[in-house]
């Protein structure tokens, strides 16, 4: 893809492009753009504290001499808007706008530009469903007015829903194309290309023993940091037991994560109340280092802002939440950190020619499995898991579902937050449903279905 | 896409033999190469003077206060920070140092520590506003630049104060005196630099063995020794090289045991690893269980205690507190940091970067003067080394 929209300029590819029936020759993304061809890439490229029409017309101005004609800039980013179905003024600020909306001026951005080929890449990963449904309704409306798209995604429903044709690269190579239109391509065959295995179940087999209650909270409420009066989280309780794999679902919002933060430390939130016991003790959570030797561990769902040292490498970050334990009297014993290191690399394979990679350089599943590695290190009884498998790819997720299930078949308990119903339902023991702040339902995983889960939170009025 | 990017990186990140370990390592060598490159062109280009006995102490004594709130400064940087104080708590600690002594006839020693202390509670009152109000670094010492300046002027009321006594001079201008009685030379402090020098060889040599036993990728050999090589010759022959003058500075002592704690400190302790990362990702640190505001609190009473330090050492060099004492030293200091390859951003660079850093602008500094070369033209060669030794490493980033 970066090839195709310039972003990699010409000569440092094999191979031709060819559009529109020529070779093209792109020399960097305004070639690429002159004919048409958009990338709309995974982590937006707004400019929050600008407005929407600035955003979209940014770099391309509507200007004479230099001077910006804001009437006409205003009134073709209504025009733009209304295109895309995005209800909002075009001087809200975009940092106002939630990322759905985000990912919609983004597409208005393109559109803005005399887009004829549209790609975006993975536009969906941090999009609740119904944002995700309008955002691929919009792309076939794209269609019937001739502009193409091509949709890099790892949601594969979401795939089969829109696509014309399936190309699946695996390792650089295009594995295999099917076209749609002779029927619907069975999923299985989808992942097994991307794979390269057969994958015949998706989630690893499960026998879990269940013990004793770990963790219970009781009444636990938390107010917005800034908007005081706001609640965020509404006197929520939840029991969580030995060796169980416990679910949070809920729709983008719902107050998973703040629920999840404000636990680990209060680490998110003000004016939090109620209380949390530990094995039956009264837990002092008002830390993170009091919340960690509580036995809390907290797994972030931005794992690049909040989970990694970015600049350090793997062995520098796994030991973190822990430097106690590789240390004599505060001074690091490098051979033992070298070994933590090495052990949960092999352990938990995570793909690097050695620990010294600096994480940065590291794929989002490898990034991932370092920072549970740090946790694992920590070695907590609790660990809470954020979005855990988000933008990473169908193998690396089974791999992180297969640690989940060892972690808990090791006596860990374990919540898992995640905005994939499949994922939740295949991978946990029972559910808690949570909308608006609120906990509105309690399943059992093996009785519940999207369905079911849905429509707890559409009665709840969320 | 996940799975191409990965197969990419790690066909990228293979270890690449010899030459790939001195690509990625070109920073640590760059900036060791770059120091012996600029003192073989300055003692070519004076004839012979820069490496003098006379001469190279001087250089020592002239920079020594640098060298002490770079180290310092490295930590707040690393941290994520800067402080712009420095060179105003430096002249605030000389000025009340000279009002104790000179003026309440303080036991200088007494003084000494109080000075300390007053630095400690300097650097801890901004750090305080810095760590737990969140106020940027860059403001609060700003302010505490100025305020510092103003209380230096009013504490001297506009005057210079001195003479010290002798013995607190000798903490800038005293040497070690000679326990084996050598006659022409001072036996001792040439011992006591071999001695370092053997030391530090030795340690490397078992850093290096450990490492092999392990089977983690160490240095190619020829690279080890000659590195080795040089960095025992050059301290060998720098303590010979002063031995043959009056020995080594007291000065120089405290400067290498600082050096030697503090790299310790930064590569070897939890606490370092600790504002490493905090400099890192702070939230990531945060949520590691990581007390960050208390560090960032505490790399600054650090700092401002070593700029107290540095204050000391430069009132007893001039043996006087003046009104303009340490005016834009602060810039020299953070130069010295950026230079010995520290990031802006936080999170990256080395004490003993900084201090090949300190040393690089001291001899330009020192090399500029011998051969007469206006301040104007100094100021300005000072500029572009800075701003080329910077480009070097963005560029090396970039690379690699």
């Amino acid at each position: 893809m970066k090839v195709l929209s310039g972003v990699y300029p010409h000569g440092e590819y094999e191979g031709d492009i060819v559009y529109d029936g020529e070779v093209k020759r792109f020399s960097g993304i305004a070639g690429s753009e002159r004919d048409g061809i958009i990338i709309i890439h995974q982590e937006l490229a707004l400019v929050p504290l600008l407005s929407i029409a600035e955003n979209i017309f940014l770099g391309n101005e509507c200007a004479r001499a230099g001077v910006i004609d804001w009437r006409e800039t205003n009134r073709r980013a209504g025009e733009l808007l209304a295109r895309v179905g995005l209800q909002e003024k075009p001087e809200t600020k975009v940092m106002h706008l939630g990322l759905g909306k985000q990912q919609l001026v983004e597409i208005a951005k393109a559109l803005s530009k005399e887009v004829r080929l549209l790609i975006l890449d993975e536009p969906t990963s941090s999009l609740n469903e119904k944002d995700s449904d309008a955002l691929l309704a919009l792309l076939k409306q794209f269609r019937e007015r001739g502009i193409s798209s091509i949709l890099i995604s790892h949601k594969l429903n979401e795939v089969s829903k829109v696509a014309d044709s399936i190309t699946i690269l695996r390792d650089g190579m295009a594995v295999s194309t099917h076209d749609c239109a002779a029927g619907p391509v069975p999923e299985d065959r989808v992942i097994r290309d991307m794979v390269g295995r057969p994958l015949s179940d998706r989630y690893p087999p499960r026998d879990p023993r269940i013990g004793e209650t770990v963790m219970e909270v009781r009444g636990w409420s938390v107010h917005h940091p800034i908007d005081r009066s706001r609640k965020v989280v509404d006197d929520v309780s939840l029991v969580l037991r030995k060796g169980e794999v416990l679910g949070i679902a809920g729709l983008m919002g719902a107050g998973r994560t703040e629920l999840a933060m404000s636990l680990f430390g209060q680490s998110y939130g003000s004016g939090i109340v109620g209380e949390a016991l530990i094995h039956g003790r009264k837990a002092d959570l008002s830390t993170v280092p009091r919340a960690i030797a509580a036995g809390l561990a907290y797994v972030t769902e931005d794992r690049k802002s909040y989970g990694l040292v970015l600049d350090q490498t793997i062995r520098r970050n796994v030991p973190l939440a822990n430097l106690g334990a590789i240390a004599n009297n505060g001074v690091v014993d490098k051979h033992r950190e070298g070994e933590v290191a090495e052990d949960y690399r092999r352990r938990i394979n995570i793909k690097s020619p050695s620990i010294e990679q600096q994480t940065v350089n590291l794929s989002g599943g490898n990034q991932q499995k370092v920072v549970l590695a740090k946790w694992l290190f920590a070695d907590s009884d609790i660990l809470i898991l954020d979005e855990p498998t988000r933008g990473i790819d169908v193998g690396a997720k089974f791999e992180i579902y297969t640690i989940i299930r060892d972690l808990a078949a090791s006596g860990k308990s374990i919540i898992v937050i995640s905005s994939e119903m499949p994922e939740l339902l295949g991978i946990t023991d029972r559910l808690y449903v949570m909308s608006k702040g609120r906990f509105v339902g309690e399943l059992p995983s093996n009785e519940a279905t999207q369905e079911k889960i849905m429509s707890l939170i559409v009665k709840s009025g969320g | 896409m996940d799975q191409t990017a990965n197969r990419e990186e790690i066909a990228h990140a293979q270890p690449q033999g010899r030459a790939g370990f001195l690509r990625t390592h070109m920073r640590e060598y760059g900036i060791l190469i770059a120091l012996v490159a600029i003192m073989a062109f300055f003692q070519f280009a004076t004839g012979g003077i820069l490496l003098r006995p006379v001469n190279l102490t001087n250089l020592i004594l002239q920079n020594s206060y640098i060298v002490i709130m770079a180290v310092g400064m490295l930590l707040v940087i690393v941290s994520g920070h800067i402080d712009l104080s420095v060179g105003s708590v430096l002249g605030f600690v000389g000025a009340l140092a000279a009002v104790m002594i000179v003026q309440w006839d303080m036991n200088f020693v007494v003084a000494a520590i109080l000075c300390l202390a007053v630095g400690a509670a300097i650097g801890a009152a901004q750090g305080f506003w810095i760590a737990y109000y969140r106020i940027p670094s860059f403001i609060v010492t700003l302010a505490g630049m100025l305020v510092f300046k103003g209380l230096t002027l009013w504490l001297l009321a506009g005057q210079s104060v001195g003479p010290f006594p002798q013995a607190f001079q000798r903490i800038a201008s005293g040497f070690v005196p000679d326990f084996l009685g050598g006659t022409d030379i001072n036996l001792f402090s040439l011992v006591i630099g071999v001695a370092v020098a053997c030391l530090l060889v030795y340690l490397a040599l078992r850093a290096r063995r450990q490492e092999q036993k392990r089977g983690i990728e160490s240095e190619p050999l020829t690279a080890f020794t000659i590195k080795n090589a040089l960095i025992f010759a050059a301290l060998a022959y720098m303590s010979w090289l002063m031995a043959s003058f009056r020995g080594l500075p007291n000065v120089f002592i405290v400067m290498a045991l600082l050096i030697a704690v503090y790299s310790f400190v930064a590569n070897r302790t939890t606490v370092g690893r600790r504002i490493y990362a905090t400099g890192g990702n702070e939230k990531a640190a945060k949520l590691s269980g990581i007390r960050t505001e208390r560090l960032v609190f505490l790399t600054f009473a650090n700092m401002g205690m070593l700029a107290a330090l540095a204050g000391l050492v430069f009132a007893a060099r001039l043996n006087t507190a003046t009104p303009k004492a340490g005016l834009g030293f602060e810039l020299d200091v953070i130069a010295a940091v950026f230079i010995g390859g520290a990031s802006m951003s936080g999170g990256v660079g080395t004490i003993v970067g900084a201090v090949i850093g300190a040393f690089i602008m001291g001899v330009m500094n020192n090399g500029m003067s011998i051969l007469g070369i206006g301040i104007d033209y100094q100021q300005v060669i000072k500029g572009l080394v800075l701003l080329a030794a910077v480009i070097f490493d963005v560029y090396n980033k970039n690379r690699s």
